[in-house]
C-alpha cells in the first residue's frame, strides 16, 4: 500500500436534519485508483464532495469529523478553499465544458491563475491535452467551441481542464455514466494512465467499471462506509453480507 | 368484491367507446380560452392598423382635405390672418391638398413648432430628446440592475436574496405617475443643488427617473438568465479553484450576456415609450444640442401632452400618429429582436448540452 492521501475520521454530514454520511472513517492511498460505490442515495457522491468542498454552496450542510489531505485537515478555520479546490480537482458526471473554445476551456485554470503569457499558456494546454488523451483529436481545432465535440471527447476536454491547474488528487463522479461503451473505454483507459501521477477517486454506480479500474473499493450503504479494501478482495471475497448482496445484484 | 362488483349494474362499467361523444364543457372551454387568445392579437393589430392609418395622411398629399381644412382656423389662435397668409411657407390656409404636404418637409428639420402660425413638424428634436434621456437612463440603470442581478444570483445568501429581489421587482409596479412626481418635486431639487444646472427639469433628471423605471426590468431578466445558466457551471469553475468574483466575471456573466442583451433591449424599449415620467421630469422643450443638462421633448411625452390638444384629423394630428407608429414600430423592432434573442441564442445554447 501506498502513503495515506486522504486520511477521514468520523465524518458525519447532515442535510438540514437528515444524516446523509455517519462516521465514515477511510484511509485513502496516493497515486491509485479508489472507487466508490454503492446503490443511488448511498452518499458516495456526498462524500465525494466533501473532499474539495464542494458542499459548501448548498445551504444547511452540517459536516463534523476530521477530513485531513496530507495530514492537512481540510475542514480547519485557516483552509483557503479555492486553492484546496487547485490540488483537488473535480471531474463531474454530466461533461461541462465552458462555452468557449477548446483552447479556452483548458486555458482558463491557468488563467485566473494569473499566468499569461501565451506561450506558456500553449504549453500547459498542449501538455493538459496530450495527458488527456485527445490531442490529437482536437490539436486542428483548437479555437472551434468544446461544445461541438461528443459527449465523451467533451469529458475528456473536462478532464483536461482539470489537468491543467495541477492537481494531486483528481474527484471523479461518475465521470463515464452518460457516454457509450466505446468513450467509456477511453475514459478508464484514461484513468489507468493518470494514476502514475495522480491520486483519483472515483465514483460510480458500474460495478464492472469499478472492478476494471480501481486498486481499491469502498462499498457505502446508507450514508455508512460498509467495507473498504482492495478491490479484488470485495469482488471476490468480501467480508460483510451487505457488499456481498450488492456486488451479486441482490439489490441497488 | 366479488359481491359489490354484482351488484353495481354492469351498465356503470359499461362505456361506449366505440362511438365520439360529444362534451359541450371541454368543447366551450378550449374555444373559450382559443378566442381570448386571438383576441390579444386581434388587439395589437387593430391597434397596429389605427396608428397607422391615422398617421397615413402626412405621406399623402392631396388627400383628407375635407376634414383637415375646416378646423385649420380654430388652430392658429393669437394670429390674425392676415399676417399668416402673407407668409411664404404658409400653405396651411392656402390649399387644404398643400397643406398636407408641408409635414413632410418640415419633419427633418430642427423646429418642432406644430401649433405656430408657421407650423413646423421637426421631428429631430424629439428624436433627439428621447435618444438623450434613453442613453442617460441606460447609462444608470444597466450598470446598476446587471450588477445587483450579479450580486442576487451569485453572492447574496438565500435569505438576503428573498429580500432583494422582490423589493426590486416591486419597483416595476410602481406607478410611473409617482416615480415622476418624486423626480419632479425632490430629485430635481436635489441634483439641481448638486449640478448647478440651468435648466431644473432636463434630461438628466429625466432619465435618472426612467433608469428607476427600467431596473427593475433588466434586473429581472438578467438575474433570470444568469440563474439559467446551469450549476455545472458554476461548479466546474469553482473546482478548477476560480474564487466566486472569477466565477461570476469571467463564466458565468459571459454565458449570460445574450439574455442580458435581450433584457437590456427591453428595459430601452421601457423608457423610449415612458410617457409620465417623460412629461413630468425632462422640461418638455424641443431643443436640439446635447447638452444633458437641458430640457429635452421626448416623443411619448409630445403624444401625451398634445393629443388632447390636437384638432382631430389636422396634420399635427396625423403627425402626433406618425410619432406613435414610429414608437411603436421601433418598440416592436427591439422586442423581437429581444425575444428572438433570448429564444434563439441562449436557450438552444444550452440546451443542446443537454
Amino acid at each position: 500500500m501506498n502513503d495515506i492521501k486522504v486520511h477521514v475520521k468520523d465524518l458525519d454530514l447532515h442535510y438540514g436534519v437528515n444524516p446523509a454520511l455517519k462516521k465514515v472513517n477511510i484511509m485513502i492511498p496516493e497515486k491509485m485508483v479508489t472507487a466508490f460505490i454503492g446503490p443511488s442515495g448511498c452518499g458516495k457522491s456526498t462524500f465525494l464532495r466533501t473532499l474539495n468542498r464542494m458542499n459548501d454552496l448548498i445551504e444547511n450542510v452540517k459536516i463534523d469529523g476530521e477530513v485531513r489531505i496530507d495530514d492537512i485537515d481540510i475542514y480547519g478555520k485557516e483552509i483557503d478553499v479555492v486553492n484546496l479546490r487547485k490540488k483537488v480537482g473535480m471531474i463531474f458526471q454530466k461533461s461541462n465544458p465552458f462555452a468557449k473554445s477548446i483552447y479556452e476551456n483548458i486555458a482558463f485554470g491557468p488563467k485566473i491563475n494569473g499566468i499569461t503569457h501565451k506561450d506558456t499558456l500553449d504549453e500547459i494546454v498542449e501538455k493538459s491535452l496530450r495527458q488527456a488523451a485527445i490531442w490529437d483529436e482536437v490539436k486542428g481545432r483548437l479555437y472551434n467551441s468544446a461544445l461541438s465535440l461528443s459527449g465523451g471527447q467533451q469529458q475528456r476536454i473536462c478532464i483536461a481542464r482539470t489537468l491543467a491547474v495541477n492537481p494531486e488528487i483528481i474527484l471523479m463522479d461518475e465521470p463515464a455514466s452518460a457516454l457509450d461503451p466505446i468513450s467509456t473505454a477511453k475514459i478508464e483507459e484514461l484513468i489507468h494512465e493518470l494514476k502514475q501521477d495522480y491520486t483519483i477517486i472515483i465514483v460510480t454506480h458500474n460495478m464492472q467499471q469499478a472492478a476494471r479500474t480501481s486498486d481499491y473499493t469502498a462499498f457505502f450503504y446508507l450514508g455508512e462506509l460498509v467495507e473498504f479494501n482492495k478491490t479484488e478482495t470485495i469482488f471476490s471475497n468480501p467480508s460483510k453480507r451487505q457488499t456481498e448482496d450488492y456486488i451479486s445484484g441482490r439489490f441497488g | 368484491m366479488k359481491s359489490s362488483l354484482k351488484k353495481t349494474s354492469p351498465k356503470t362499467f359499461n362505456y361506449d367507446i366505440s362511438k365520439k361523444r360529444f362534451r359541450f364543457s371541454d368543447w366551450f372551454a378550449e374555444k373559450f380560452i382559443k378566442s381570448i387568445a386571438f383576441l390579444s392579437i386581434a388587439f395589437v393589430i387593430l391597434i397596429f392598423v389605427f396608428v397607422f392609418r391615422e398617421a397615413f395622411p402626412v405621406f399623402r398629399m392631396d388627400v383628407k382635405e375635407t376634414v383637415t381644412a375646416e378646423p385649420m382656423v380654430q388652430e392658429r389662435y393669437g394670429v390674425d390672418d392676415k399676417s399668416a397668409a402673407a407668409e411664404p411657407e404658409k400653405s396651411k390656409e392656402t390649399s387644404p391638398a398643400k397643406k398636407v404636404s408641408v409635414p413632410s418637409s418640415t419633419l427633418l428639420s430642427k423646429d418642432w413648432m406644430p401649433v405656430s402660425d408657421n407650423p413646423r413638424y421637426g421631428l429631430i428634436p424629439l428624436f433627439l430628446g428621447t435618444f438623450k434621456v434613453t442613453i442617460i437612463a441606460l447609462l444608470f440603470a444597466a450598470p446598476i440592475a446587471i450588477l445587483a442581478a450579479i450580486y442576487t444570483a451569485m453572492f447574496a445568501k438565500p435569505r438576503l436574496r428573498e429580500i432583494i429581489k422582490p423589493v426590486i421587482e416591486l419597483l416595476a409596479g410602481f406607478p410611473s405617475v409617482v416615480i415622476g412626481f418624486f423626480a419632479l418635486m425632490v430629485m430635481a431639487t436635489v441634483l439641481q443643488e448638486i449640478f448647478g444646472y440651468a435648466s431644473r427639469l432636463n434630461s438628466f433628471v429625466g432619465g435618472i427617473a426612467m433608469a428607476l423605471a427600467a431596473i427593475p426590468i433588466i434586473y429581472t431578466l438578467t438575474e433570470d438568465s444568469l440563474t439559467a445558466i446551469p450549476k455545472t457551471y458554476i461548479e466546474a469553475s469553482l473546482g478548477l479553484g476560480a474564487s466566486m468574483r472569477q466565477t461570476a466575471f469571467y463564466v458565468v456573466l459571459p454565458a449570460a450576456v445574450p439574455g442580458i442583451f435581450a433584457a437590456v433591449l427591453l428595459g430601452v424599449g421601457r423608457i423610449f415609450g415612458e410617457t409620465m415620467i417623460a412629461l413630468m421630469a425632462t422640461g418638455n422643450a424641443a431643443l436640439v444640442n446635447i447638452n444633458p443638462f437641458d430640457s429635452v421633448r421626448t416623443l411619448s411625452a409630445t403624444i401625451g401632452a398634445e393629443m388632447a390638444e390636437v384638432v382631430f384629423g389636422d396634420t399635427h394630428y396625423s403627425v402626433l400618429f406618425l410619432i406613435g407608429s414610429l414608437l411603436f414600430i421601433f418598440t416592436f423592432f427591439l422586442n423581437a429582436v429581444a425575444e428572438f434573442y433570448l429564444k434563439n441564442v441562449v436557450i438552444r445554447r444550452f440546451q443542446s448540452k443537454k
